[in-house]
């Protein structure tokens, strides 16, 4: 593949030598390739108005069958292998009232047409979607030669555009990189000592690497940074979300659930099945259950007058487009109002899927511990209930109950809530509700006439085989993690890539339709996506293993100029990427540094010091914020209480997601108010006391001896001479400063001056401290 | 006009990263140069072209949360006083949706505000506004808004995003994407609130698919007013400096070995973070303000003795004249979009009352605002928006059928908001309500009509402004609805 196809966009513009209007004039150098130089064209210049929203003139370009069918004018637009075909005539018709597209928009540029024509003449050929094909088998052993798989695909690319691969990583920079990516901290000093000893590079698959890697595989601390990666996608957060934004005081069992079975290396389809349907499974455990909370974390409006009805149909919504998003990469989620603009989904597949959710209901019991007087809450829940389910079906009919019903659950929450009971999804039991396709998507529009939607997949991926009569939400897990579904692994492996590289191979991992990027490396993505169904046994440890061991992820990240212009964005991966890392990993490793740190896992959320300005926001200041103390204070950023209408400053400046929707990439944002923050927060201020306070209690005779532990803890190597000249300037200005201002002094030691040691001195080391702190070296995974 | 560079999705690229669409060559001379650092240049806010010639440059969206009642304000409806206490035609009724109203029992309620005109134009408001009516022709009202949602935070979302859903960008985002920004020491879009939190809270000025630079950055009216603004106690300035020197030397190295242009931009983000520390209290030290400007925007004012139950504790008439002054600043220093938020309007009962308390504390700071901006040349280019995410019925509201009816519910039919200045239509009145105020009979306008409309008035064609999310090229007004310009809205 060419960097031209590579950057697909840019191909057409690349292409143009001059205005050839003639086709006659063209000379036919290679055929046309479908992906690169049609589909672009169709969706963005002809979709629009001909595609899956409006189908004007019975025309749409969705695919083959629909392009070769009668138009309304009774001819097709495309009749294979003819230049003549009506879709040319009017592209290059000169009659602008005749031509398309239509006056108002930019004819196609010569080389569209030309493009076009070609394609046309030599047979319209639609293969079929990178995304959508079957993964075919593992390409052969034999093949790679003795090289990594991994390695072997990619050095194809990188020899047709005879790029040589980058240096590997050193030792040092490949321990903190896999560290970070595996445990999202920074790698123990010990660690670093031992190898600034012995330092002789790493062999990709040399005994003392491999032993770093199964120790990071095998830490607790795995499940939390791989478990926030998947609770970004879940949506997680401890409120419910719009204007009263309640408090769930239950939702941290799923954020447990998740880190516990991301340690215990739960494999994928196992992971899928639980969260899709784990009430369904045959002997639910409790667990099993509180796996369904992954559909709790849509958001409730709890507003009053709110049409409940409307509210729930709302949550159904967002489980199937999140469903069709994180395994499927699927925008499925057009498809509520209208067919997809630009893939072969249908508004009825969304319904299909709509169905499997239509019959839901929370349901809450004390999953684990249950408190004494359980059965006595248990009961005055149920009361609740009962009256709050008839209440809910009238509403359906008689909007005026909203208010009551609206209440009524706000008090079921509330016993909820205060008695520890867990709240989960279940199939309700009686009054099975009918689905049907919803007129644009609007609730109080239900196409009756066009008859009930059965539960099902979308028609382009064939049909279901449920246990059952019909089938349910276990029937759809199954189907999405049957070896032979062509999409979830692919999905899935794209995003495990992504964490390891900080891109996916495929650059938009919630888009695999025709408008997503293809990837960069398709065989490889697909020999991956064998591999971790086949080899793995869907088990995400063992693909982690697999790929952190080749070549290419550990090479080193320094950017090649050379390559600058030509691979802006590193597509061929001629080298690893360097990157910021994420919120809450800024928070963990400023603490961790600072020896501050709870390296507890797992447990209730907590509540890191935050402005009143933010806290005043909730609605009508329902926001009554605690700041924790003691251990809580420094736990992990992953346990920051998530409130969604009031989200932790340091959270979201460092592009944390606001947990509304489903989110498999972050963003990855540079800015000033994230200078402002590890310079000035409490928080990251903090850090730098402490680490301060850490480095004068080290056993150290020199500055010299301390800013090397400084760097080794920190950044995990040795300072440069020029560095430390620069930290050592940093320390004589404070000290000159601090020992005239004692007052000043003390204050910025705070409370974490050691013992026995002048508030002056501290204070210099704080200013040093706070500088390493803030390095990009610091903040960034290399 | 063809497609626009300055609009093209695929900036993106370059946006995420700032500036790695810059070769290594480039890149010496912006670490050489402390010029060059000044601007962190090929950024997500560097200033843009747009697509057609821009009437307004920046804009102050003064944010009612809550639905304030329309008809108490602007839409002065006569009839609606003659059938007080008089059921609904059964026709108005069929289909619609209510919070709390008993339909069977309802009755209309007059609004019990004497309203007058006001200005050449004759326009109407209630004496609730009198500040306000004296700017009449300069301003642009609109009496026949309608909106999808009938609940605060969904209306609220569409307001603010377009459309009911979370996950999307605020109009202050887009036009922070689509415009850059004037003043690279300051964010190029601002927040203020007033009065309790509103329903949406941050989700309201987020910049939703977007790339997080273009979010709303919520600013405090008091002190530093941009968070994490002050040292931390004990640091001299002269130690920040020295700090931020040596932090600036270590990322040159790691710059030399790396060779990595996030790194230039982090060097450039931290000397920007110094500037602002400068830049942004400035924005709220109003001691250079005239003490005629500050009378005149009521800086001074305490709240009254009858207060509404609806806008939480604390004083808010001299916050929200301060607000109102801050946002003259901040346009004033290059801020693309001031959105100043005040809750709650929402006046299920005791409407008379709270309806005062609120209309007191906006009035005469909104009046001074547009007054200012007038004086000083800049109200031609910066456009200034007063509305909720909704209206109040013309039915009194009887919550279980209670005969003290003191209040309105919520209206998503027939709304009113206006605009002043950035090149809307001074001393003009668009659209018409039924005699009641309940639907629109004379040119209807949809929030999304009025969402392209304001960005007609920037220069932006709303369809070209898109950012390609999941597949689809993304906008403001949205895509599987049309939405139009409403060109008589514009000077």
């Amino acid at each position: 593949m060419s960097i031209c196809q590579l950057l697909g966009r840019f191909a057409v513009t690349i292409f143009v030598g001059s205005g050839l209007a003639n086709s006659n004039l063209i000379a036919v150098a290679q055929s046309v390739d479908f992906h690169t130089d049609i589909l672009p064209v169709l969706n963005d210049r002809c979709a629009g108005c001909h595609g899956g929203v409006k189908k004007n003139g019975g025309f749409r370009v969705l695919s083959r069958e629909l392009l070769l069918e009668k138009t309304d004018s009774g001819e097709p637009a495309v009749v294979p292998g003819d230049v003549n075909s009506l879709l040319l005539k009017r592209i290059t018709a000169s009659d602008i009232d005749q031509r398309m597209p239509p006056k108002g928009h930019d004819p196609l540029t010569a080389t569209e047409t030309e493009l076009l024509i070609r394609w046309v003449k030599e047979g319209a050929v639609w293969p079929e979607h990178w995304a959508y094909g079957a993964v075919p088998p593992l390409t052969p052993a034999a093949v790679f030669n003795g090289q990594h798989p991994v390695d072997w695909f990619v050095a194809q690319q990188l020899a047709q555009h005879n790029i040589a691969p980058a240096p590997p990583a050193d030792a040092l920079t490949l321990t903190r990189r896999l560290s970070l990516d595996l445990i999202g901290l920074l790698p123990e000093p010990a660690v670093i000592e031992q190898l600034l000893a012995a330092p002789e590079p790493f062999a990709a698959d040399s005994p003392a690497l491999v032993n770093i890697i199964d120790t990071y595989l095998a830490s607790p601390h795995f499940g939390e940074r791989w478990g926030r990666h998947w609770l970004d996608e879940a949506r997680y957060a401890d409120s419910e979300g719009y204007e009263k934004d309640s408090v769930k005081e239950d939702a941290y069992r799923f954020r447990n659930w998740v880190i516990n079975a991301i340690n215990n290396d739960m494999p994928f389809d196992e992971f899928t099945r639980k969260q899709l349907a784990g009430d369904l499974l045959p002997n639910a455990t409790h667990d099993d259950l509180i796996a369904t909370k992954f559909h709790l974390q849509t958001q409730f409006n709890l507003e009053g007058g709110v049409d409940s009805e409307e509210d729930r149909t709302k949550r159904v919504i967002d489980r199937v487009g999140t469903v069709g998003s994180v395994w499927m990469g699927a925008s499925i989620a057009c498809c509520q109002c209208h067919d997809h603009p630009y893939d072969d989904f249908r508004q009825e597949d969304f319904y299909r899927l709509y169905a499997f959710f239509n019959n839901t209901e929370l349901s809450a019991d004390f999953l684990g511990d249950e408190p004494a007087d359980a059965d006595k809450k248990r009961a005055e829940r149920d009361k609740r209930w009962k009256t709050l389910a008839p209440l809910l079906e009238q509403q359906l009919t008689d909007k005026n109950l909203s208010d009551q019903t609206q209440s009524q659950l706000s008090q079921l929450r509330t016993v909820d809530n205060s008695s520890g009971i867990t709240r989960y999804l279940a199939e309700r039991t009686s009054s099975a509700r009918s689905t049907y396709v919803f007129t644009r998507g609007d609730f109080q529009r239900p196409m009756v006439e066009r008859g009930e939607v059965v539960a099902g997949i979308p028609q382009t991926f064939g049909t279901l085989s449920p246990r059952g009569k019909t089938a349910d939400r276990l029937d759809l897990a199954n189907w999405l993690v049957d070896p032979r579904n062509p999409l979830t692994a692919r999905v899935a492996v794209n995003k495990i890539w992504m964490h390891l590289f900080g891109q996916p191979l495929a650059e938009q991992p919630q888009e695999f339709g025709s408008r997503g990027s293809p990837p960069s490396h398709p065989e490889l993505l697909d020999y991956l996506a064998r591999w971790f169904v086949d080899e793995a046994g869907y088990s995400r440890k063992q693909l982690i293993r697999f790929i952190v061991t080749s070549k290419t992820y550990q090479q080193s990240s320094k950017v090649r100029p050379e390559l600058v212009d030509s691979d802006p964005n590193n597509r061929l991966l001629a080298r690893q990427n360097r990157f910021r890392v994420e919120a809450e990993i800024v928070r963990d490793i400023s603490l961790q540094a600072a020896n501050l740190l709870s390296t507890r896992v797992g447990g209730k959320s907590v509540f890191p010091p935050l402005p009143a300005i933010i806290t005043q926001q909730t609605y009508a200041g329902s926001n009554k914020y605690k700041a924790s103390t003691g251990e809580d204070r420094y736990r992990r950023g992953l346990y920051t209480f998530f409130r969604r209408t009031a989200i932790d400053p340091n959270l979201s400046t460092f592009d944390c997601p606001d947990s509304s929707l489903t989110r498999s990439q972050r963003d990855r944002s540079n800015n000033p108010l994230q200078a402002l923050a590890t310079l000035h927060n409490e928080v990251f201020h903090e850090a730098a006391q402490a680490f301060a306070a850490r480095l004068l209690q080290l056993e150290a005779s020199s500055d010299s001896q301390r800013l090397q532990a400084a760097f080794r803890i920190s950044v995990n190597r040795a300072a440069t001479e020029s560095e430390q000249a620069a930290l050592q300037q940093v320390l004589a200005k404070g000290r000159d400063y601090y020992s005239t201002h004692s007052d000043d002094a003390m204050a910025l030691v705070g409370e974490h001056s050691p013992p026995g040691l002048p508030a002056a001195e501290t204070a210099a080391w704080v200013t040093v401290a706070r500088v390493i702190l803030n390095t990009d070296e610091f903040l960034s995974r290399n | 006009m063809s497609k626009s560079v300055s609009f093209d999705p695929l900036r993106r690229d370059f946006l995420t990263t700032a500036a790695s669409g810059l070769g290594g060559a480039a890149l010496a001379t912006m670490l050489a140069s402390d010029n060059a650092l000044a601007e962190p240049s090929a950024s997500a806010l560097a200033a843009r072209q747009t697509h057609f010639p821009a009437k307004a440059k920046r804009c102050i969206f003064i944010f009612n949360a809550g639905g304030p009642s329309q008809l108490d304000l602007f839409n002065y409806r006569p009839e609606l006083s003659r059938l007080d206490g008089q059921a609904l035609p059964e026709s108005l009724l069929a289909g619609v949706r209510f919070a709390f109203i008993e339909k069977e029992s309802a009755r209309l309620m007059a609004a019990r505000r004497r309203f007058r005109q006001n200005g050449q134009s004759g326009m109407w408001f209630s004496e609730l506004l009198p500040h306000i009516a004296t700017c009449a022709d300069d301003i642009c009202m609109m009496n026949s808004l309608y909106t999808d949602q009938f609940n605060h935070h969904p209306g609220q979302l569409m307001m603010q995003c377009g459309q009911a859903q979370f996950g999307l960008p605020s109009m202050g985002s887009w036009l922070s994407y689509g415009l850059g920004t004037d003043n690279q020491n300051l964010p190029s879009y601002v927040v203020l609130t007033s009065g309790r939190g509103s329903s949406g809270g941050a989700t309201l000025w987020s910049s939703g698919y977007l790339p997080s630079v273009h979010a709303g950055v919520l600013l405090r009216n008091q002190g530093p007013p941009i968070l994490n603004l002050e040292l931390p106690p004990g640091l001299p300035p002269s130690l920040e400096r020295s700090g931020l020197d040596a932090i600036r030397a270590l990322n040159e190295q790691n710059f030399q070995r790396m060779q990595d242009p996030e790194i230039a931009s982090r060097i450039a983000n931290y000397e920007l973070s110094f500037r602002m520390q400068s830049a942004a209290p400035e924005l709220t030290d109003i001691s250079g303000e005239t003490a005629a400007t500050l009378d005149a925007y009521g800086i001074d004012r305490t709240d009254p003795k009858e207060r509404s139950g609806r806008v939480g504790s604390g004083e808010h008439y001299g916050s929200f004249s301060r607000n109102c002054l801050l946002a003259r600043r901040m346009v004033e220093s290059g801020v693309r979009f001031v959105n100043i938020i005040f809750a709650s309007w929402d006046h299920h009962s005791t409407l008379d009352r709270d309806l005062s308390y609120n209309s007191g504390c906006v009035d005469q700071p909104i009046a001074a605002l547009i007054k200012d901006l007038k004086q000083r040349g800049l109200l031609d280019d910066t456009l200034v928006v007063w509305g909720g995410e909704f209206g109040r019925t013309p039915l009194g509201e009887n919550r279980n059928n209670s005969r003290n009816v003191t209040g309105r519910d919520h209206h998503p039919y027939a709304f009113s908001m206006f605009m002043a200045g950035g090149g809307a239509k001074g001393g003009y009145t668009h659209g018409e309500t039924d005699e009641v105020g309940w639907n629109p009979v004379v040119d209807p306008v949809h929030v999304n009509d009025f969402q392209a409309t304001l960005l007609k008035l920037f220069g932006i064609n709303h369809k070209k402004l898109t950012f390609r999310h999941q597949g689809a090229d993304k906008r403001l007004t949205n895509i599987t609805r049309e939405a139009a310009v409403v060109e008589e809205l514009i000077a």
